[in-house]
């Protein structure tokens, strides 16, 4: 069984359809038990940084989603849900996140050209670091498949982990993963085929 | 790199698509929900749902079918049409919406757009303007172009920008309908003065319109349009091949 961490934060709706169109019913859910039967368990996320870490906080749902990846479950963190994977976020102050892949969420606009827009907000290429062997997450599709972003920060100091990036000025992190810790920046939930196929991807692991 | 959108519009009416021409003699043309999932395979990168209902019954039946179609379509949807109020876009977002437009609620109530910012996110904010030229300005008009406000639409682009708005769809009316191309020159104006995706809309007749658009002006994020797609006079396919032949970044 899957599972959704419901922590009151953003819209399920779609990212529950995307799952059923897979053939995976999840739970959504911010129940610890639920989360601890889950064979996998996705963190989704909209909205600013330390809005969310404090109600992930607030629930009790930061230390369970630690035990259970620490428990070798698969997690997939999604879009901020991704960036709470991270020791911290910079987004109107400095705000402690889960500390599952080292590196910090930061603004995207110094860091790319001025007539470049933010949000970052569209349809990108992935981009698969050459020095290393494509992740499992990505097993169903190709290096350069688009994928649909939306987001004004992103995970830095975390080449080590990068998985795929995307060009926009420089290459800014689309995907990370640690040992059973997956993230992406995107939305898999609204990238077509592509991202369906990453979730079912995912769904195997 | 980044990739133009092309974002066909379904104008929904009774639970059905339609589209006027010229804003006048609405015709029949499909279903939402098959057309969506249509679209969606042949490569469009993005859907506007336009709620074109009076009734309370149509509004209901809108949401029915906006949930029927994000349970089935995995691209973002953008709603608009009858957005007067913080619990209308909170209506739609919850049925699957990702992106909500305003247009005259906006215009009757200029506190709507920070309000929905500020509680869903400037990303999730669209503004539509529906415009066209009077005495030698761009004039902002409201009812489905029926009626001019006048208010100046370069001003008003700006403060909705300011006020919070992620993303602009600049309609022109003097364009609309006329499949003589998207008016470059309004979208330029309103280019020069935001720094958020522009979304150009009015006036698409021919694939090379949407090649000259991206040409011109390298700043506009996306081409949207109704008819031309919904009669199969452009095939997105093809259209998505040309933009690549001409070096125009494109989700092929």
């Amino acid at each position: 069984m899957l599972a959704i961490v419901d922590y009151g934060v953003g819209n399920l709706f779609s990212l529950t359809c995307s799952l059923r169109a897979i053939g995976v019913e999840a739970a959504v859910t911010g129940d610890e038990e639920v989360l601890a039967r889950a064979d996998r368990i996705i963190l989704p996320g909209v909205g600013a940084f330390g809005d969310a870490a404090q109600a992930l906080r607030r629930t009790g749902l930061d230390q369970v989603v630690r035990r259970e990846a620490a428990q070798r479950k698969p997690l997939l963190g999604i879009c901020l849900g991704m960036q709470l994977l991270f020791d911290y976020g910079a987004e109107y102050g400095r705000h402690d996140g889960l500390g599952l892949i080292p590196g910090s969420v930061q603004p995207i606009r110094p860091v790319i050209p001025a007539d470049y827009k933010v949000p970052h907000i569209g349809w990108n290429a992935l981009h698969f670091p050459k020095d290393r062997p494509v992740s499992p997450l990505f097993r169903h599709i190709r290096e350069g498949d688009c994928v649909y972003f939306v987001h004004s920060f992103y995970g830095t100091d975390c080449d080590e982990h990068t998985i795929a990036t995307a060009e926009y000025g420089p290459e800014l992190t689309a995907a990370v993963a640690r040992d059973n810790v997956y993230g992406v920046q995107f939305h898999p939930e609204k990238s077509g085929t592509v991202g369906l196929s990453i979730l079912k991807a995912f769904c195997e692991l | 790199m980044i990739t133009k959108r092309i974002i066909p519009c379904l104008d929904v009416k009774d639970g059905r698509v339609v589209k006027g021409v010229n804003f006048q003699g609405l015709a029949d043309v499909s279903s939402p929900v098959e057309l969506a999932k249509y679209y969606s395979s042949c490569g469009a990168d993005e859907l506007v749902f336009y709620d074109i209902t009076a009734s309370a019954e149509g509004r209901a039946l809108f949401t029915d079918i906006l949930r029927e179609a994000a349970s089935s379509v995995f691209i973002p949807l953008t709603v608009g049409g009858g957005i007067r109020t913080v619990d209308d876009f909170d209506r739609v977002l919850k049925c699957g919406a990702d992106k909500v437009s305003v247009n005259s609620g906006a215009i009757r109530d200029p506190s709507l757009i920070p309000q929905a910012a500020k509680r869903y996110g400037d990303q999730c904010v669209v503004l539509s303007v529906d415009a066209k030229r009077v005495d030698g300005r761009f004039r902002v008009f409201a009812k489905g172009g029926r009626e001019d406000t006048g208010i100046d639409a370069i001003e008003w682009i700006r403060a909705g920008v300011k006020n919070g708005a992620g993303e602009i769809v600049l309609n022109s009316i003097d364009t609309d309908g006329v499949k003589g191309g998207f008016d470059l020159e309004m979208l330029q104006a309103v280019c020069d003065v935001v720094d958020v995706p522009v979304i150009a809309s009015g006036g698409a007749g021919c694939i090379q319109d949407f090649v000259d658009l991206f040409q011109a002006l390298p700043k506009v994020d996306a081409g949207l349009a109704a008819s031309i797609f919904h009669f199969g006079e452009v095939k997105i396919p093809a259209l998505k091949k040309a933009l690549a032949v001409e070096g125009i970044p494109t989700r092929l």
